[in-house]
């Protein structure tokens, strides 16, 4: 379907492009054809899943229209509202926190706080909620000290419990990308705010919060699909979202179309939420002369330096050091029994999925983000944000219509040898590392993408104007000019895409060559039996694995 | 220059890919691909025994039931997979439903499997037992107070009552043998009697049940024994007992995990002989012996920690029924409130 748009598109852009110089001519058709052959490999198995929308399946729909489907949007509304809204605030505090102000261990919160991320939010979910619900040691001990067996305490079950493991996991993807946006610049604009006569706080609100808004809108956006698409955090506090409907759909009532059918819908309400957000941000103008980085910060003295010492360190404490203490203690249980050398495979198949795939997204999202600041027209525009689609939608769900895809594209590929040359070759595909790599380019694109489109917003554009008038476009407009420019955006990304990649289960687990198995399907295998204290030797491991992209960043960031 | 290396470069892929599928799958008979819904660390051994004895490899991936099911379909008759195992009969029904299976006759597989616990076509055949039953506290119940599963909606058990969330499908299934037996209306209006009676909202475990039940939230529970085996091996001292419900009636509930081969099994012979294999003495105790399940093949006795909890009377109820109604059961269950 995309055939054709790119060329009268262009024809009617070049039209009114104001400076066409003649080597961008040349260029024109790669970098005007890139957003849509992207856009429409993630397309392919996303179409599979709204196609299901032509396979009646009535009765469920009745069903879940007349008992649990009214709980269940409210539910995800609250959990969407109470996640977004509770990283940005936790994101972004930390972000200013340390990019900012000098106080006693700033330099190990600022990559410590990232540490959250590298473990899979179920997995921190049940290893929170059996500390802190009935049977869990604190409400054990309460109990033993008042000395009865009063229910006082709230379940934690439900909404309240999601939420907050949610915010919890999430929040480093909102402080990464504001982080990013302080160290470029946070300093500078708080010096012109007091100037200007503007108080600290005033400065913070007044001038460096908007300034940082597309990198903290980025980071929202990927916070609410990472929430829509959730299902093992909310299945282990069993509370319903629209996301256990369509599982349930699917395993339960064994209707894979009624199943799609929902996903669709949800396809649709995150295409219609980035399009308001892209109204959003279309009104917003950012420019930056050049890349600064804060070379010294304000020192917080008194009571201050305690308060923002001990907040972040609360923050840390709970979304990381408390679960990964009682995941060592399980660890160390399991290490004499369980441990053998299969663990150096599986963390070999971690590292090289994750580096491959980081690679080949980043370089897309590069691609994508440049590709739109040559044609900045809508039909582009809309491209790149069905290209960051495949994010939003549940893992498996996903996972079934790429699986689809690609089995599709193997049979008739097999076909045309068989004419060819009368043999049968087999997939050529499926049941390789390829079929995978595809996969997480569809999933993880929106991950990447974030980060680096926030960078080169703030980008100004009479840079290329001026690099322009130098004679430099197209690739070496890319390499000589914005890479460089872009570093930090792309580090950001980078880091974000290694570990998500890594702690991926659902697409992993369909996709993966046989005997392929990485450390987060060994945690998946024995989760899903149960296992958790044997789960707690591969999960350290992903941890230990996750920093290295930590360090590496942290690393780039602090010089 | 740019679009000559990268075709260049989108060519050596090709072929490495190309090189790479003939090296992974060689079509060679001594092999036997499986799909398996039941993990690693609780099949590998007997795969394992399988290739020792008759010097057929085992390649397996493993995954969800929903997923496997997906995948068998989208790969059509190219799929390399010969043979599908799960860990509840409700899958395998609707995997032979959705015509994934082949009808296959085995002497020794209808001999060792009794015809509850099988596919009338011989489309699957179930591998090992899990009995669904009640776990409680023995400091706070006394054990005649418990009679059934129906006898739980009983307002005696009010504020008592500890249950898995109803969407995990051994819930599913029992639910669904309950209407084969009363009919909807009064499963419902025990399904209903249950939700009443919870002391706390349905947990997300099987273990997280029973430890609730264990520190005296709540007075008993409804788990599979394994689960009850398994914990009771690493915390001896719980105060946890086992009770099997229903034996003036229709028995305890029970589901299987199973196997059948694939409708486009590449391997059909080698297929049967690990189902034929899985079905033999030697795993059928390691059945017995790695999760506390209890061997499908009547001959085969369960370990002597299963064995200790006491004989008890099977429903014998056909698996099939599970499957058939389990769609009916979970629109139920939403009705009736069960989360």
């Amino acid at each position: 379907m995309n055939d054709e748009q790119p060329d009268n598109l262009g024809a009617k852009l070049s039209a009114s492009h104001r400076h066409p110089s003649p080597q961008l001519k040349n260029n024109i058709n790669f970098w005007r054809l890139a957003p849509f052959c992207v856009a429409s490999i993630v397309l392919i198995p996303i179409i599979v899943v709204i196609s299901s929308i032509f396979t009646p399946a009535d009765d469920i729909w009745h069903h879940l229209a007349e008992t649990t489907l009214p709980s269940v949007l409210l539910n995800t509304f609250w959990l969407c509202l109470g996640v977004v809204l509770g990283a940005i605030i936790l994101g972004t505090s930390l972000a200013w926190l340390t990019a900012i102000y000098d106080f006693p261990g700033r330099k190990f919160f600022s990559w410590a706080l990232l540490l959250p991320m590298a473990i899979p939010a179920y997995v921190t979910a049940f290893v929170v909620l059996g500390l802190f619900d009935y049977t869990g040691p604190i409400q054990t001990y309460l109990r033993s000290w008042t000395g009865a067996e009063s229910n006082w305490i709230p379940d934690f079950y439900g909404r309240s419990g999601a939420i907050l493991v949610m915010v919890l996991a999430f929040y480093p993807y909102i402080y990464l990308l504001a982080r990013n946006a302080f160290i470029t610049q946070g300093k500078r604009l708080i010096e012109a705010a007091q100037s200007l006569g503007l108080s600290r706080k005033q400065g913070f609100f007044k001038v460096a919060l908007p300034m940082a808004r597309p990198w903290i809108i980025g980071g929202a956006m990927l916070t609410l699909m990472e929430t829509l698409a959730d299902f093992g955090t909310v299945s282990v506090f069993n509370y319903d979202t629209f996301t256990t409907a369509i599982y349930k759909a699917w395993f339960s009532l064994f209707s894979l179309s009624a199943a799609s059918q929902l996903a669709s819908l949800l396809i649709i309400l995150v295409f219609i939420i980035i399009i308001i957000e892209q109204q959003l941000r279309a009104r917003m103008r950012f420019a930056e002369s050049k890349s600064s980085r804060t070379t010294f910060r304000i020192p917080l003295l008194g009571w201050k330096r305690l308060a923002a010492c001990s907040y972040a360190f609360s923050i840390l404490f709970i979304a990381f050091i408390l679960p990964c203490s009682q995941l060592l203690i399980w660890a160390i249980d399991e290490i004499n029994k369980n441990i053998d050398s299969r663990y150096i495979e599986f963390l070999i198949h971690s590292l090289t999925l994750s580096t491959i795939a980081t690679l080949i997204i980043g370089s897309v999202a590069i691609l994508l983000v440049y590709a739109t600041r040559l044609y900045s027209d809508k039909a582009t525009h809309i491209a790149v944000r069905i290209a960051t689609l495949g994010y939003a939608l549940p893992g498996a769900v996903l996972a079934v219509g790429i699986f689809i895809s690609l089995a599709w594209i193997d049979t008739q590929f097999n076909q045309i040898i068989l004419m060819l040359f009368e043999i049968e070759v087999g997939f050529l595909i499926q049941g390789t590392i390829i079929a995978m790599l595809i996969a997480y380019l569809v999933r993880f694109l929106a991950v990447g993408h974030y980060p680096i489109d926030s960078a080169m917003q703030r980008v100004t554009r009479s840079i290329d104007e001026a690099a322009r008038g130098f004679g430099l476009t197209g690739w070496s407009l890319l390499s000589r000019i914005h890479l460089p420019i872009l570093s930090s955006g792309i580090f950001t990304a980078a880091t974000l895409v290694f570990v998500d990649v890594m702690k991926e289960m659902p697409i992993t687990l369909m996709t993966r060559p046989f005997g392929w198995d990485t450390l987060a399907i060994r945690i998946f295998t024995l989760t899903s039996e149960g296992a958790w204290t044997q789960a707690a030797l591969p999960a350290i491991a992903l941890v230990l694995a996750g920093l290295i992209p930590i360090i590496l960043l942290m690393r780039q960031t602090e010089q | 220059m740019t679009s000559l290396l990268s075709a260049k470069q989108l060519l050596l892929i090709l072929l490495l890919c190309i090189s790479f599928v003939f090296m992974a799958s060689p079509l060679h008979a001594q092999e036997v691909v499986v799909y398996s819904a039941r993990m690693e660390q609780l099949i590998k051994p007997m795969f394992d025994a399988f290739t020792t004895e008759t010097g057929i490899k085992v390649k397996f991936t493993t995954d969800k039931e929903g997923a496997l099911l997906a995948r068998l379909q989208a790969e059509g008759k190219r799929t390399p997979a010969d043979v599908l195992i799960t860990s509840d009969a409700g899958n395998l029904w609707e995997a032979a439903r959705a015509g994934l299976l082949k009808s296959i006759s085995s002497p020794i597989l209808e001999a060792n499997i009794p015809v509850q616990l099988r596919d009338p076509q011989g489309q699957w055949y179930g591998l090992s037992i899990r009995a669904r039953t009640l776990v409680y506290n023995k400091e706070k119940v006394d054990p005649s107070e418990l009679s059934t599963y129906e006898d739980l909606a009983n307002p005696k058990w009010k504020g008592r009552l500890c249950l898995r969330s109803s969407k995990k499908v051994y819930n599913q299934s029992l639910v669904a043998m309950m209407i084969a037996e009363h009919g909807e209306a009064k499963t419902e209006q025990i399904v209903k009697g249950w939700v009443a009676n919870l002391a706390t909202e349905p947990l997300s475990d099987d273990t997280k049940a029973m430890e609730y039940v264990a520190a005296g939230r709540c007075d008993v529970t409804l788990v599979n024994s394994y689960y009850y085996g398994r914990l009771m091996e690493t915390n001896p001292n719980l105060p946890l007992v086992i009770y099997w419900p229903n034996q003036d009636n229709n028995g305890t509930h029970i589901n299987i995990s199973g196997a059948g081969v694939t409708q486009h099994s590449k391997h059909e012979a080698a297929a049967i002989k690990l189902l034929e294999f899985l079905s033999s003495e030697k795993a059928q105790n390691l059945f017995a012996d790695v999760n506390f399940e209890f061997p499908a093949n009547p001959q085969i006795k369960p370990s002597p920690i299963v064995t200790s909890w006491g004989d008890f009377k099977k429903s014998p109820m056909s698996m099939i029924k599970a499957g058939e109604l389990q769609a009916t059961a979970v629109k139920l269950m939403d009705r009736a409130g069960y989360r």
